[in-house]
């Protein structure tokens, strides 16, 4: 017991040693453009010690830009969640609706976000709705997917007992179908969290919108190499941090 | 005429390897407010035919009537209590319950509805657990659950399949009690598919046994000749107790043999 919880706290950490290893050992060799760990660190503590400081729109804490970030993706994935989780049920629900549907869905689903970006200039004319739209846009179609395939596995026991019951159909939705899907609903926002967060950084890089992708690809236009670094670590924390939260909201509707 | 009828029944499956036969030219007649039984071997397809008399399945061929009427899909007329209790998982013992009553009862106020489902869930001794949701019960305090929803329903057939089967000897006991009590109070006709011998005989007018599948049918009712209420004790005196015992167990064990038979001989080709 003990032996495990401190091997479950020193693994990890030995894993992050040896990239951090790695890193140092690259930077030294091959790509001398590449901060080392110690460098990126000296770089960034400005922006890490005082993460929520304002210094002009393209400077600012790495706190601050997070935060814009993350409510960049909170209103994609709200408008992803909020257009998935009904079409997701529709794909469940109607054999017509899913002939209808499901090639198109599959033919949408594997498009880049790079790809999406431009046509959502065009749309909107802004970068601000052009990145929710391609967060969006990119992120939905797990939740379709995951919503469609939990109405389509509902045990057949509980529609019986609907139909024993006669449910009407709306009664039949509210009390069987969707609490009957909601750990699958759940699964599919969890790892639709997970992709808008992926597409924050080519949104923000391709509109230049103020936050952490943002930022990212300025450093890197300006050549400050160690805030790139700095993002990336931000990103992957963030991300990390976000899917853990939703695997809590999911496990929670599970047992239910 | 009978007022639930099952004539000349069949209803297969379809398999890997072409189709499977469960019930062949199947024959039911059940009068009104009449408490029948049907034994049968595990596997026999007595779940099969609880399905089909709920319109939950449609035979292949053969007709089943409801008071002159065909049966085409669920009704309100019929109630079931399922093998696998099929309880809602994300529902509390009362919700799944008050469910059942909201759908018979709309004309009642909700506090009305309620006080019927708490009443419910009390006669099956669940009071403590009214609030629990079902992966927090035993197997056989979840049956109970599935009893109290299956008399929320009010039906003018109960089907019961196994109802019991997973309760300790006294808590069976009280259910029995109580559900003959419900069904002399009420007149319901009820149905139920049991593997207990003594539980038919105790509870049931005509008992039917099912023959062993594949394509099982009907064999002859046994007639029961006790009045109800019988207790248990009481009914061992009873000449027709052990008369009623020895026809169906005869029955269950000649079907037994001739599987059996059919077994080994098929072994030997
Ligand atoms: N959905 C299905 N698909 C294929 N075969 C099925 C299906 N449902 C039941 N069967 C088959 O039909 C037969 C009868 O099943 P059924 O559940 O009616 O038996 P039963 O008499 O209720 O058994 P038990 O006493 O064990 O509950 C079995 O051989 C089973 O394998
Ligand atoms: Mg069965």
């Amino acid at each position: 017991m003990k032996e495990s919880k401190l091997g479950s706290l020193l693994l990890p950490l030995g894993g992050i040693a040896l990239c951090l290893l790695v890193w140092t050992a690259v930077s030294r060799t091959i790509a001398p453009d590449l901060p080392s760990p110690l460098r990126t660190w000296e770089e960034s503590k400005p922006y890490v010690l005082r993460p929520f400081f304002k210094d002009g729109e393209m400077n600012q804490g790495i706190g601050r830009f997070a935060l814009l970030s993350l409510v960049r993706v909170a209103k994609g994935f709200a408008l992803a969640i909020a257009l998935g989780t009904p079409l997701g049920f529709l794909l469940g629900l109607s054999r017509t609706f899913q002939r209808a549907f499901d090639p198109l869905i599959q033919i949408l689903r594997p498009i880049s976000p790079l790809a999406w970006l431009p046509l959502g200039l065009i749309i909107f004319q802004r970068s601000e709705p052009a990145a929710v739209f391609t967060i969006a846009l990119c992120a939905m179609w797990p939740t379709v997917i995951n919503t469609a395939v939990g109405v389509r596995s509902i045990n057949p026991d509980y529609l019986n007992v609907g139909r024993v019951l006669r449910l009407s159909r709306a009664r039949m939705l509210r009390k069987i179908i969707i609490p009957a899907t909601l750990p699958y609903v759940f699964t599919g926002f969890r790892l639709s969290l997970g992709i808008a967060w992926l597409v924050i950084v080519a949104s923000e890089m391709l509109t230049g919108a103020p936050g952490v992708g943002g930022f990212l690809w300025q450093e890197y236009n300006s050549l400050v190499y160690s805030h790139i670094l700095l993002s990336i670590v931000t990103i992957g924390l963030i991300g990390y941090a976000l899917d853990r939260l939703m695997g809590v909201a999911e496990r929670r509707f599970q047992s239910a | 005429m009978a007022f639930l009828s099952l004539r000349g029944v069949r209803k297969s499956h379809p398999t890997a390897r072409g189709e499977h036969v469960v019930l062949r030219d199947l024959d039911l007649e059940v009068n009104e407010g009449e408490f029948v039984a049907v034994v049968g071997p595990s596997g026999s397809g007595k779940t099969t035919l609880v399905s089909l008399i709920a319109g939950l399945m449609r035979p292949d061929a053969g007709e089943i009537l409801l008071d002159g009427a065909p049966v085409t899909g669920p009704g309100p007329d019929r109630g079931v209590v399922f093998q696998n209790y099929s309880l809602l998982a994300w529902m509390s013992v009362l919700d799944n319950v008050l469910l059942a009553v909201e759908s018979v009862s709309p004309e009642l106020s909700a506090d009305e509805r309620r006080a019927k489902a708490e009443r419910l869930v009390r006669l099956v001794n669940l009071g403590e657990a009214m609030h629990k949701k079902p992966h927090q019960l035993s197997g056989g305090m979840r049956q109970r659950v599935a009893v109290a929803r299956g008399l929320a329903m009010e039906p003018r057939v109960l089907l019961l399949d196994e109802p019991f089967s997973a309760l300790d000897a006294l808590t069976r006991a009280s259910l029995q009690q109580e559900l003959v009590r419900i069904w002399m109070r009420e007149r319901r006709t009820i149905v139920m598919i049991t593997n207990d011998v003594e539980e038919a005989i105790l509870l049931a007018d005509r008992i039917f046994p099912l023959t062993a599948g594949p394509g099982a049918r009907m064999g002859t009712p046994i007639d029961v000749r006790m009045p109800h209420p019988r207790s248990s004790r009481a009914v061992n005196l009873e000449p027709a107790y052990h008369e009623a015992r020895r026809s169906v167990l005869s029955f269950l064990v000649g079907q037994r043999r001739a599987s059996l038979g059919a077994t080994l001989a098929g072994v030997g080709a």
